[in-house]
């Protein structure tokens, strides 16, 4: 039964992927759909063939951990594989003021797009209005603006769907159990989207009456903090059936802390897709046997949105004429079957 | 008072000195122990299976080794009239640069060498800017922060450097214990053993405390001050070396984000623990018993399943509640 569960995910995936641009991972696939299959208006789709030149600009918040750098690296990535786009591409800051700068040093230099993932996406929105009404099209990545009216497309994860769907995987692998219990390992309480991934794992469980959350401890998306709660954890909670831990970062140190322990004894989820973690579901020897994602590579999905944007195209494989308002990536579980097919988009 | 002078004085009557030394401790160490022992019982009576288990108390002893051992190396600096903020980022570029630099290709003693090196090169850094340069130790080590930090940052490019050198991850593991006690936890009890007797029992000590109770006093006494101010920053960079070294055993990795806020545990830990802030007096086995109360705390908090919001209050109140008890039990016992 899991099998087929998850094989569902996978087409899930597969389709979302397929229908909005959305694998750089597979981006060596020759792309037929939009050469061959043009929007129903005859308006053509992105492709990869040069175009009317493009200049995006990106402003993103410091890279100080492992995602962030995955997502600018992503975002070059991209931009280099287009000859017909330069990317302007500011030094990254999490104070909201510097942030705000960069963006209107941007937007002073007349770029055609902007892609914006704000440090804090409340804080920024202003300066999102400001770039529309200066007529350039914002692509906000991630984290979201707090009007519709300060971008034109948002495209980004989604954590209530990580939550669901490590749910799900866990509920799944427990469900012949009786009276199973998991515990949770979550991010830094503090974010909005803490909250979110564990809203969407309890709303899962409840399709388990045998599955009882009995701990649930927060921890700050680092190595050091995921070893210390986990530890704690571990004490506190001498035996239970899943773990599910909310970032593959603190993930580290929560492994860390279990094989301190020497506890064998359940099986772990864990979110985001680092590549540390991708390796152990490969390898199959520890507790470690899913993550679920929140793809990085939606930074290049943003790039390949702001080059259609700005060459006035659709998105291929949709009959749309133009891009769609908003995109919300996939939370594709990952296990030892599909990790082959994941691990070229994992980050260190 | 009456400590200072009573530690000033050489050695006509270091028995004396010891003597009074030791029962102006007491009173307030023995106040921090009040605190722990009643942290130990509502540990033990909401959940007795679970904290008062060996593993538990293993747990706690070796989570709090990293910050005490950063707290030693702060309680000599607060003692001379110092601050060092800069520990947490020190702690972090030594972690990153170790784990960098000499992972795959020196293993174990390339790891310990590099974090302990780099930890005393960033306080040989702050200790010339203070003592030489006449900065203020707040804007100096503030600096050290920020660029420490950057600087780590850019090692690491913001990736977790996992370490597989098995020799450095297996003094984690509980096959490393001696005695049931991890090595972590050794180093811990060293660090400290040494920290309480150099502070208590020698020169270098006796300086500190003349320093940190009157600079200038310490000056026209003969003292270098210049000069042991570098010492002790240089110490402290040590110890933060040697804490690098034990976070990499305990996370199995070394992250820009290392040591984060540990400034402000190990300042909190040193001045519940009695240290004087303005400087002038310390206290090793209250800056010890001040991490254990925390990291008490903390364990307590995880066993029952307390949220963070909940925590933080909490931690807080404790913090206060464990500051008023003390300066109680001081003035009576100084009446």
């Amino acid at each position: 039964m899991p099998q087929t569960s998850r094989r569902g995910l996978l087409f899930g995936t597969a389709a979302v992927s397929a229908g909005a641009l959305l694998t750089a991972c597979t981006s060596n696939e020759p792309r037929n759909a939009g050469n061959t299959a043009p929007a129903a208006s005859g308006v053509p789709a992105a492709d990869d063939k040069p175009g009317t030149p493009v200049t995006i600009g990106f402003a993103g918040p410091q890279a100080d951990h492992g995602w962030l750098n995955a997502i600018n690296q992503n975002a070059k990535d991209r931009a280099k594989k287009y000859s017909d786009v330069t990317l302007e591409i500011t030094e990254g800051s999490n104070d909201t003021a510097i942030q705000i700068g960069q963006i209107q040093t941007l937007i002073n230099k007349k770029v055609d797009v902007l892609v914006i993932l704000p440090a804090d996406g409340k804080a920024l929105t202003q300066v999102g209005l400001q770039a529309m009404k200066a007529g350039i099209p914002v692509i906000n990545l991630d984290r979201i603006f707090a009007s519709p009216q300060a971008y034109r497309c948002w495209i980004g994860g989604d954590n209530y769907g990580m939550g669901l769907n490590a749910g799900r995987y866990i509920g799944e692998k427990l469900k012949d159990k009786p009276d199973a219990t998991v515990i949770e390992l979550a991010g830094m309480d503090s974010l909005e989207l803490t909250k979110q991934r564990t809203q969407g794992f309890d709303d899962a469980l409840k399709n388990y009456p045998n599955i009882r959350k009995t701990a649930r401890q927060a921890a700050d998306f680092t190595v050091e903090s995921g070893q210390a709660k986990m530890a704690q954890l571990l004490q506190a909670q001498p035996k239970f059936d899943a773990l599910w831990n909310h970032d593959d970062d603190q993930g580290v140190g929560a492994l860390r802390a279990i094989a301190q322990a020497g506890r064998k004894d359940f099986l772990m989820v864990g979110g985001a897709g680092a590549k540390s973690a991708m390796d152990a579901i490969k390898a199959d020897t520890g507790v470690l046997k899913a993550t679920v994602l929140y793809p990085p590579t939606m930074a290049a999905s943003a790039i390949d949105l702001a080059r259609a944007l700005g060459q006035k195209k659709g998105v291929g494989g949709m009959s749309e004429l133009e891009i769609p308002a908003s995109i919300t990536l996939y939370s594709a579980v990952v296990t030892k079957d599909n990790v082959d097919e994941y691990l070229p988009t994992g980050f260190s | 008072m009456t400590l200072s002078t009573a530690k000033n004085t050489k050695a006509p009557v270091r028995e004396g000195g010891r003597l009074t030394l030791g029962l102006r401790a007491d009173a307030r160490t023995l106040s921090l122990l009040g605190v722990l022992a009643v942290l130990v019982a509502v540990g033990g009576l909401t959940k007795p299976d679970e904290f008062l288990s060996t593993s538990n108390l293993q747990l706690v002893l070796t989570q709090a080794s990293v910050i005490g051992v950063v707290t030693v190396g702060m309680t000599f600096v607060i003692t001379s009239g110092g601050i060092d903020l800069s520990v947490g980022a020190i702690v972090a570029l030594a972690s990153v640069w170790a784990t960098t630099l000499a992972t795959q290709e020196y293993g174990f003693a390339g790891i310990l060498f590099t974090a302990v090196v780099v930890g005393l090169g960033c306080g040989l850094v702050n200790g010339l800017l203070i003592a030489y340069g006449g900065m203020v130790p707040f804007i100096a080590t503030l600096a050290m922060l920020a660029s420490a930090r950057g600087l780590a940052l850019q090692i690491t490019d913001g990736r977790t450097q996992i370490v597989t050198v098995e020799s450095v991850l297996d003094l984690g593991i509980p096959d490393a214990y001696v005695l049931g006690i991890p090595p972590l936890v050794l180093v811990f009890a060293a660090v400290t053993v040494a920290g309480w007797l150099i502070l208590n029992r020698t020169t270098f000590g006796r300086r500190t405390v003349a320093v940190g109770g009157n600079a200038e006093a310490a000056r026209l006494a003969g003292i270098d001050v210049r000069r042991q101010r570098l010492y002790l920053y240089l110490l402290s960079g040590l110890c933060c070396g040697i804490a690098a070294f034990l976070l990499i055993i305990l996370s199995g990795s070394g992250q820009n984000t290392n040591g984060n806020l540990y400034e402000l545990d190990a300042i909190a830990a040193a001045i519940i623990g009695g240290t004087l802030l303005t400087g002038g007096r310390g206290t090793i086995a209250g800056s010890v018993l001040g991490v254990l109360v925390f990291t008490t705390i903390t364990d307590i908090f995880a066993l029952n399943n307390l949220q963070s919001d909940v925590q933080q209050i909490a931690k807080g109140a404790i913090i206060v509640a464990a500051v008023l008890v003390q300066r109680r039990t001081a003035r009576t016992g100084e009446a």
